[in-house]
């Protein structure tokens, strides 16, 4: 069976966000005043042929630990959808 | 001695590189494919600067798993002479050959000027040929070149002297002006636990001759090329 897995990986809480902070900046300036806290990340969507959802869930997982993610600086959260 | 140069797709001081180790007397230089899984009996080996793998995801980040990579470690595991310039010490993080990761630059800029670095070690294998506190002046040229690393791994890297190389000004004072990428401690080289692995952002392969603006790197080269297990 096919299903999609949406992998979000961000930079761990302990690590700065340069990026983040300027855009945060900018909505800033754009009058977004409260938006308190802007964080970067990127997303993958991985389309996985597996038994069950647990499996593709399974899958994902080892995909974002493997690559998809730097342990040192990043985590990362799995969702499968059917 | 022999120094095998890794070329992957997308490195761009692999030339510089072959020029700068070709250079030093008794030193003889071969490029080695990252297809490839044969180190040729090399005794050092350079991962050189550029943009492996089109550095997508995250520099270095396709390159570990390039086959020759894993010859690589099998030979650091073995006591093998690695060292990882620019791109190169990009993949020896991401390999887990070092501790630690590089990020954007805290400007979120491209990086390409001249830094001066401090010799921090002058007792590993590698920089047996320079002198403590040595300074040298030599290009960077990045957008990840921001050294991080928890704290407790910090710590241990400061406090067994695997710091090897550092960004300072004229006067050899670690200030934020000097560190052109808002790197951990001014953190520009470090070294494994072993002492025969070695990473640094900087490029002595692009200082070797005075029509290139220093010849720094130049003793930087000929000291590696020093390392003797």
């Amino acid at each position: 069976m096919k299903f999609q897995a949406k992998v979000t990986v961000s930079l761990k809480e302990s690590v700065l966000d340069p990026q983040g902070q300027t855009i945060g900046n900018a909505l800033l300036d754009l009058g977004f005043e409260n938006i308190l806290k802007v964080k970067t990340g990127k997303i993958f969507t991985l389309e996985i042929d597996a038994e069950t959802e647990s499996d593709a869930a399974r899958t994902a997982s080892e995909a974002a630990s493997k690559l998809l993610a730097n342990p040192v600086i990043e985590q990362y959260k799995v969702e499968v959808v059917p | 001695m022999k120094v095998g140069i890794v070329i992957f797709p997308g490195s761009n001081c692999d030339y510089d590189a072959y020029q700068a180790f070709k250079m030093i007397d008794g030193v003889e230089v071969e490029y080695l494919w990252h297809g490839s899984d044969d180190l040729r009996s090399v005794d050092t080996v350079v991962l050189p600067g550029g943009f492996a793998h089109g550095d997508y995801l995250r520099a270095g980040s396709i390159a570990r798993f390039s086959p020759i990579m894993k010859r690589v470690i099998e030979f650091s595991d073995s006591g093998g002479f690695v060292i990882g310039i620019c791109n190169g010490f990009q993949v020896l993080l991401e390999s887990g050959l070092l501790p630690g990761a590089l990020m954007k630059n805290s400007n979120l800029r491209f990086v390409c000027r001249d830094v001066i670095l401090r010799v921090e070690n002058a007792n590993t294998a590698f920089t047996s040929g320079l002198k403590q506190g040595q300074l040298f002046k030599m290009p960077v040229a990045h957008g990840e070149g921001n050294y991080y690393a928890d704290t407790m791994t910090l710590s241990k890297l400061e406090s067994e002297d695997r710091v090897v190389f550092r960004y300072v000004d004229r006067g050899g004072v670690v200030t934020a002006e000097a560190n052109p990428n808002g790197s951990i401690n001014g953190i520009a080289g470090i070294i494994n636990e072993k002492g025969n692995v070695l990473g640094m952002m900087p490029h002595p392969e692009r200082a070797i001759e005075q029509i290139l603006g220093s010849i720094d790197g130049g003793h930087i080269v000929r000291s590696v090329c020093m390392a003797k297990s």
